[in-house]
């Protein structure tokens, strides 16, 4: 398949399908499966630039955050199971605290549900990684709706602003050194934070002008009738949302009905804002079938899990099975890894 | 083309207007010079014409400038996009997309233009400036004059009828200036656009302008190039030469320079001998540095001396900066050895860092930390344990003017590097290093710090330069290090290494070549 970009929303519907596996299965081997199909993808179609490498962080993130869980399951958990590995000293609570336990005797099957409920999130966390390591966020972008545009671009640059605050701070420090400052402890912290945010703020001044004298930001003659309908029909569209949300989550019937309502006004508004702009998009992504297979593997696998997964841990604990239709679902949404245009090398000519 | 008139702008809370009853009509197609000393408004005067100022900067302007026709004041910046192009500075700084193609068309989406335009526009640009190889790589991967040169291009894809350019060549190597000027020059030519440039290193500019502003001079006029440099502190070495030696029309470029100084040529010229340096202070023994997969340096053989001044020199990313960084402990070499002193740099901290590297790194404004020149220097003298106001002394001997409770990010960029180097010698190391230090100083800051250098070397110091600036190698080098690609390809005296590769080669030498002469005063001697 000769190279191209795939489009970056397939890559985030087939990661947030398996994200949402992820986190309705309390199955080990499954949420093992779902870390090592996304991991695959990400190794064969990660393309070679910056943003890219932002996978690595999200797996430590994840390891830290199996970690952590498993620590709190240890302190704080609910004491549960028969196989006992130690005993903690246990802290006495009054007694309108009760429920809550610290410390006591850790049972082999608290560190297992500790540990299935951190892999949950650590493998969401995963397939977030995945997202962002595979779709570039300024492709992403490009993809919004004109009327989304404006606010994404601050979310873009918000987002590329943390890794430079990141290389600002190498900087500062090594400099800090170099005038022979300690570069640990609160204080160097603080002296450092200062020179830190002035750097960076002048590449977000700098980014900022750069971007005015392009054109961002130009608009066609609104007329003022229009601009206020615009804001009347997003306002009321959120709050229709909020309100909606509010109503289904307390199992009313006419939730869904204000939910959905409130989203048609508030896609009215962006719409509306969207012909604002004369933005037009160079090469835009197309969307062809690499793109529905891998959207589609995604969607397939979320929804395979959740009808197979009882999302409840019981104890005893016996040794997980893999039941049919969710591991073919996951084990299919590998498939992007060969069945998907791999991305433009760097150094390709054409 | 371009009209300012009675043009007067004051900064908010300036006392008084960086630009002052500025008159001017720059006419359609000539490449127009600014120049001036630092801090005379260049930049200010170069976001007039794109209406940065007054929109984006803030501040009062009085008078009227029209740009193809559009008033700035009624205009605001993204406005003018589709009439003038600008790059910036630092062209990294400005890039909104990943790759060079995105790059290129990102005005145009702005602006509205149809895909079939876009796409056509973009393969013209691609070809008119030599980035068709280039056209999918991500921008953080392209070399300094490769950066420089898609910055143009997305300037250009719009279509302007006026560029406007803010220093485009002085944080480049010399061919990659050269590349850059070239892709300048063929668009003043071919397309007759309007090209406004702010640029410090004039050896390598003035020979293409049509026209100068000097914006320092009492009334700012469009003036010929020769006649702008007549009598004027920023002359460039050839014009100097020609100035010193009475030639009449100055010459402009190393070609007319050459033809006046025929007879100079064939007189005899011994080499005045610079320093050759003593015992060894620093030395890396094949040191090796690798980023990922990529070695930044191999197999480095180095020795710093004291009392000597060494040039390190080569192409953007030829691996200057690691070696810096290295010497300064920054980064441990993955290979081999580095010790200064008889110490492993790394491993030193405070006190004993500061009493033996001076290092100061790309942007000084890194190592400052408080919010006014008096407070660093107090904070100075804390750390090297001397009396209060010994910094502050340093800094008055290098430079002539400064007021202490100026916050140090807005000194110039000459009062900035002499801040650093009033810090970083507190302790009175003997190595001294120095990250492309000349960036943002003119001819006369060029000299006064060179100066300081020279006597720096002569009471003992080891001073190592990176730089691009051959024409500051020229003044104040003992000795030249040459690295391409990780490794060292010269380390040899500064005339050896000066006339030996017209890369390197500074402009009185390619005037006087064969005649090992480098500089205007041993021209002027023969």
């Amino acid at each position: 398949m000769s190279s191209r970009w795939l489009h970056p929303g397939a890559w985030w519907v087939w990661a947030l399908g398996l994200g949402a596996a992820a986190t309705r299965t309390t199955n080990p081997l499954l949420l093992g499966l779902i870390a090592a199909v996304a991991t695959l993808v990400v190794m064969a179609r990660r393309p070679q630039a910056q943003w890219a490498r932002a996978f690595s962080v999200f797996v430590r993130l994840a390891l830290f955050a199996i970690v952590i869980r498993i620590l709190f399951g240890i302190v704080f958990g609910l004491r549960v199971g028969t196989t006992t590995l130690f005993t903690l000293p246990s802290i006495g609570l009054p007694e309108w605290m009760a429920g809550v336990t610290i410390g006591g005797v850790v049972t082999a099957e608290m560190v297992a549900i500790a540990f299935i409920q951190g892999a949950q999130l650590a493998v969401l966390l995963i397939c977030v990684g995945a997202a962002n390591s595979l779709a570039s966020p300024v492709r992403l972008l490009k993809a919004l709706p004109a009327g989304l545009y404006h606010v994404g671009v601050a979310a873009v640059v918000a987002l590329s602003l943390a890794p430079r605050i990141m290389i600002n701070v190498r900087r500062v420090m090594q400099a800090r050194r170099l005038r022979g400052r300690p570069t640990r402890g609160l204080r160097a912290m603080s002296e450092a934070a200062v020179p830190v945010l002035e750097s960076s703020l002048d590449d977000a001044i700098n980014l900022a002008a750069a971007m005015d004298t392009r054109g961002y930001g130009r608009t066609t003659a609104v007329r003022p009738g229009e601009r206020a309908l615009q804001a009347t029909l997003v306002l009321a569209g959120l709050v229709g949302i909020a309100l909606g949300l509010f109503a289904v989550l307390g199992a009313s019937g006419w939730g869904w009905a204000l939910l959905v309502i409130g989203m048609a006004l508030a896609v009215g508004g962006i719409l509306v804002a969207g012909r604002w702009t004369a933005r037009t998009r160079y090469r835009p992504d197309p969307w062809r079938w690499p793109e529905t297979l891998a959207a589609g593997t995604g969607v397939l696998a979320g929804a395979a899990v959740l009808l197979s997964a009882t999302g409840t841990i019981t104890v005893p604990l016996t040794w997980p099975t893999l039941p049919l239709l969710a591991t073919t679902a996951v084990l299919a949404a590998a498939l992007p890894a060969t069945f998907t245009p791999p991305p433009p090398m760097p150094w390709s000519t054409a | 083309m371009i009209k300012v008139e009675d043009v007067t702008f004051t900064h908010d809370g300036a006392a008084g207007p960086v630009l002052d009853g500025l008159n001017l009509q720059i006419p359609e197609g000539d490449l127009v010079l600014v120049i001036g000393r630092t801090g005379c408004g260049k930049s200010t005067f170069l976001n007039l014409l794109n209406g940065l100022v007054p929109h984006f900067t803030g501040g009062t302007l009085a008078g009227r400038v029209e740009v193809a026709g559009m008033d700035t004041r009624t205009h605001a910046p993204r406005d003018l996009a589709g009439v003038v192009g600008t790059v910036g500075q630092n062209p990294r700084a400005g890039f909104t997309t990943d790759t060079v193609e995105d790059e290129l068309a990102y005005t145009m989406e702005s602006l509205g233009y149809a895909p079939d335009v876009m796409r056509r526009r973009v393969e013209e640009t691609l070809d008119m400036l030599g980035l068709v190889a280039l056209r999918q790589r991500p921008l953080d991967t392209l070399s300094g004059g490769e950066q420089q040169r898609v910055a143009i291009g997305a300037a250009l894809t719009s279509g302007p009828a006026v560029l406007v350019l803010d220093e485009p060549t002085s944080a480049l190597d010399p061919t990659a200036a050269e590349e850059v000027l070239a892709a300048i020059q063929r668009l003043v030519h071919d397309l007759a656009i309007t090209v406004v440039m702010a640029e410090h290193r004039l050896e390598r500019v003035i020979e293409f302008a049509d026209h100068v502003i000097r914006l320092d001079a009492p009334i700012a006029t469009l003036q010929d190039p020769a006649d702008a440099m007549a009598g004027h502190g920023l002359q460039p070495p050839v014009v100097r030469l020609g100035h010193a030696l009475g030639w009449d029309p100055l010459p402009l470029s190393v070609r007319a320079a050459r033809r006046r100084a025929a007879d100079l040529r064939s007189l005899p010229f011994s080499a005045p001998a610079r320093r050759t340096g003593a015992a060894v202070l620093a030395s890396l023994a094949h040191t090796g540095v690798r980023y990922g997969r990529e070695d930044a340096l191999r197999d480095v053989e180095v020795d710093l001396r004291a009392g000597q001044v060494t040039a390190l020199m080569g192409r953007n990313g030829a691996g200057k900066s690691t070696l810096m960084n290295v010497l300064a402990g920054t980064r441990r070499p993955d290979l081999g050895r580095v010790a200064v002193d008889g110490r492993d740099p790394a491993t030193l901290q405070g006190g004993d860092l500061i009493s033996r590297i001076a290092y100061v790194p790309q942007d000084p404004t890194d190592l400052f930390y408080t919010d006014s020149v008096a407070a660093e220097c107090a904070a100075t003298d804390r750390d090297a344990g001397q009396p209060a106001g010994s910094a502050l002394n340093r800094l008055q001997d290098l430079v002539d003017t400064v007021a202490v409770d100026t916050h140090p990010r807005d000194l110039s960029a000459g009062q900035q590097l002499a801040l650093a180097l009033a810090i970083q010698l507190a302790a009175t190391p003997r190595i001294v290093l120095l990250d492309e230090p000349t960036r943002g100083l003119d001819y006369p800051g060029k000299v006064a710090f060179s100066r300081w250098l020279d006597r720096l070397a002569n009471l003992g110091a080891s001073v190592l330069v990176a730089t691009h600036d051959v024409e500051f190698v020229a003044l104040v080098g003992d000795r030249v290090i040459v690295l391409a690609d990780g490794e060292v390809v010269t380390d040899a005296d500064v005339r050896t290494a000066l006339t030996s590769s017209p890369a390197f080669a500074p402009q009185i030498q390619k005037v006087l070549s064969p005649l090992p002469v480098l500089t205007v005063e041993e021209a002027c001697s023969l």
